[in-house]
């Protein structure tokens, strides 16, 4: 038997074990946890989705939209496209260009659907003293000057570092969140169970709760989505910055490096050796942000000039 | 066959004796039932509102709840000071209240597991961490080690309690094969609770204030005194209450230990403030924030000072030996130990971890009125299961259990509980 048919042949019994003890325990809890209705039932009991097949799959993105056009009023596209071969993400970003505008932030919470209200912003941006490097004690993530950059400052934004060691996935009590192979960390929100340890294990302050319903106004909802990055998340559970998957599965750039005005952050495929980032890695001084914590980032900043 | 229906019957006479009692025992049940209320009326408009009702935010993401489920889990692990003399070293005076101990271990849990519970973002997918029902991310999150560590201590406390109980009511000597070794391996058992939820904080590089090794043993240190502390004023408050015998001998000796434990554990924290303060690196911003404040925030200063000054004063009531076997402060000297060691882990401990965040980031977390209700209630609920636990096992000790004797059956009287 080969190793994939083995596999698939392990998963089904888990599976029906699983469905059969998923049951009993439903019926006991399922209708008062999540309302009653077929739907309700379904949603309860539904899978982690690296154990769904594509029938699963495709019934739970038709019911997701169902549920966020009654919500929103408008009709959503979940796609889930999988890793395309041969790539692997990753980021740099050009600490002697950014200046602090935050354009990247508003560009991303404007195509992730994060909430507007309470507010959940995926990319943190920090101003620092120059004179002090890069020290987290005189960083200060609330400046407010009438122009930027200030003089004596630089600009170091900060979201997901797409660790190659990501202790967050390390320490996720049920498998909500992993690495995919090209190297973004995602998390399904259908499966989290909102203890956020991983909160806790994160070095980069990347990930975020809901911890109310998200409110989103439906005129700023982007209706394009993928099932494991922005579309519409429920409360309670942890989201975070993934290379805005639903583009860069397509080969379009994320949307923070797309707005950037300065040029500073670059994106790319580390598989191939004629890549632009893969120049930047071989010709420019490259610092991992808490390289002595070993997480290693895909996520590499650097001086450009 | 027979065995279940003489336990069904066990159930049953259990469950009369829990409905009968004078006004104190009503009175007290009905406070408990309030809290709970309260507790669960705050819990409800939590999971219609989501922990936005709470004070926890993205960067102080763990708080008054996971605080009071670390210090529970001590007093659930502290069951083995008096199974350790018991049993180990055949300390007679002390078999008698083991079972009391035990029974406080199951309490304990049941509020540590209530705690969890009103923690989750999403109540309604806790079957996902359930062994074979869901998906636990085994071995690497400490988190899924934590679920079955806790679940199985529990299980094992609850199965030798209910099977001594369930012996003693038919009257029938207990196997010793199955009782001992269950009796002996609580304490590994234990001893692996508090370390596993210590190694939980320990294991996280990205926050250096619980990233020290000896987190685990001052874990196991401030359990082994807070955990006794509450019992002896239990056992206290039962001998008066009830004709429980507890001899005076047990109590002092149970506080001996805790002196020890004590003045281990105020050594480890006095190991770990001298590697933060001398070696002076970036991480000492933590202890800094705690012990002094930071930036003109100082809410932790004054529990953190109050945390080592009740320690040291307890430490030192229960080193005297006068000052041990005086009742007055003897008690003291467990309310503060109770203080100290509640302040450290509720609020000394998770606190500091998280502020300021990764990023440098200081959020000032104090517990909402939410947390504080449904805490009051998770506690209700854990003192109400150790009443009723309690309501059915001292006439069980004591041999004046109503159920087979009205029926004319003959009740050993069982002495010292197990030998």
């Amino acid at each position: 038997m080969s190793d994939d048919s083995s596999r698939h042949l392990r998963m089904t019994r888990r599976n029906s074990r699983r469905a059969f003890l998923g049951g009993a325990l439903a019926a006991a809890a399922g209708a008062l946890a999540t309302g009653c209705g077929k739907e309700g039932m379904e949603a309860f009991l539904q899978r982690n989705f690296r154990e769904l097949s594509r029938d699963d799959l495709d019934r739970i993105i038709r019911r997701l939209e169902g549920e966020a056009q009654r919500k929103y009023g408008r009709r959503i596209r979940i796609g889930a496209e999988p890793a395309m071969q041969g790539v692997v993400f990753g980021y740099a970003l050009d600490l002697s260009r950014c200046v602090g505008c935050r354009r990247c932030v508003h560009a991303c919470v404007k195509e992730n659907n994060p909430s507007r209200d309470p507010e959940i912003q995926w990319i943190r941006v920090l101003e620092m003293e120059k004179e002090k490097g890069v020290d987290l004690e005189a960083a200060d993530a609330y400046y407010d000057p009438a122009e930027v950059p200030r003089e004596g400052h630089f600009y170091m934004p900060v979201q997901c570092q797409q660790c190659r060691n990501p202790p967050c996935v390390k320490v996720c009590p049920v498998g909500a969140t992993w690495k995919e192979k090209d190297g973004i960390v995602v998390v399904d929100y259908n499966w989290c169970i909102g203890c956020r340890y991983c909160m806790a294990a994160c070095p980069y302050g990347a990930r975020h709760f809901n911890w109310a319903e998200p409110g989103i106004p439906s005129a700023d909802l982007n209706p394009v989505t993928h099932y494991l990055g922005n579309r519409p998340r429920p409360k309670g559970v942890v989201e975070k910055c993934t290379f805005c998957i639903q583009r860069t599965r397509k080969g379009l750039y994320p949307a923070c490096v797309e707005i950037c005005p300065t040029g500073s952050r670059k994106f790319g495929n580390l598989a191939d050796p004629k890549s632009e980032i893969r120049y930047i890695l071989e010709n420019k001084r490259v610092f991992l942000f808490k390289g002595e914590l070993n997480t290693q980032p895909r996520f590499f900043y650097f001086y450009g000039v | 066959m027979e065995t279940l229906r003489t336990f069904g019957h066990f159930t049953r006479d259990s469950l009369a004796l829990l409905v009968r009692g004078d006004r104190y025992y009503y009175g007290w049940i009905a406070f408990l039932l309030l809290l709970m209320a309260l507790g669960g009326f705050a819990y409800a408009a939590q999971v219609r509102e989501g922990l936005i009702v709470t004070h926890m935010r993205d960067q102080v993401s763990w708080g008054f709840y996971i605080g009071n489920f670390t210090f529970l889990v001590g007093v659930a692990a502290a069951a083995i000071m008096l199974v350790i003399p018991a049993y180990v070293y055949h300390w007679g005076p002390i078999k008698e209240i083991t079972l009391l101990g035990e029974l406080l271990a199951v309490s304990a849990l049941v509020m540590c597991l209530g705690f969890v519970l009103v923690d989750i973002g999403r109540v309604d997918r806790f079957w996902h961490i359930i062994p074979f029902v869901g998906r636990l991310n085994l071995p690497s999150s400490l988190l899924a080690w934590d679920v079955l560590a806790l679940n199985g201590y529990l299980l094992l406390n609850w199965t030798v309690v209910t099977y001594l109980l369930y012996c003693s009511y038919t009257g029938k000597a207990y196997n010793r094969s199955i009782v001992i070794p269950l009796v002996l391996s609580s304490i590994p058992m234990a001893v692996s609770i508090h370390t596993v939820t210590a190694f939980l904080y320990n294991g996280l590089a990205a926050r250096p204030f619980w990233n020290s090794a000896i987190l685990a043993p001052r874990f196991l240190a401030s359990a082994f005194c807070s955990g006794p502390a509450i019992l002896l004023i239990l056992l206290q408050i039962l001998r008066r209450t009830t004709r429980l015998k507890v001899q005076d001998e047990a109590i002092f000796k149970v506080a001996e230990l805790m002196a020890y434990t004590m003045g281990f554990n105020l050594l480890l924290t006095a190991a770990e403030v001298f590697k933060e303060f001398y070696s002076n690196t970036e991480h000492l911003v933590f202890i800094r924030y705690l012990f002094f404040g930071l930036k003109g925030h100082t809410g932790l200063v004054p529990f953190a000072w109050a945390s080592i000054l009740t320690g040291a004063v307890a430490f030192l009531l229960f080193l005297v030996p006068r000052t041990r076997t005086n009742w007055v402060t003897l008690n003291i000297g467990c309310v503060l130990i109770y203080a100290s060691v509640y302040i450290e882990k509720g609020m000394a401990l998770i606190i500091p971890g998280l502020t300021p965040d990764v990023l440098g980031d200081i959020y000032v977390y104090r517990p909402s009125l939410t947390e504080l209700l449904v805490a009051a209630g998770i506690f209700a609920m854990g003192f109400l299961v150790f009443t009723l636990m309690l309501k059915i096992a001292v006439p069980l000790m004591l041999g004046e259990f109503p159920g087979p004797a009205s029926k004319g059956q003959p009740l050993r009287k069982p002495a010292a509980y197990i030998s």
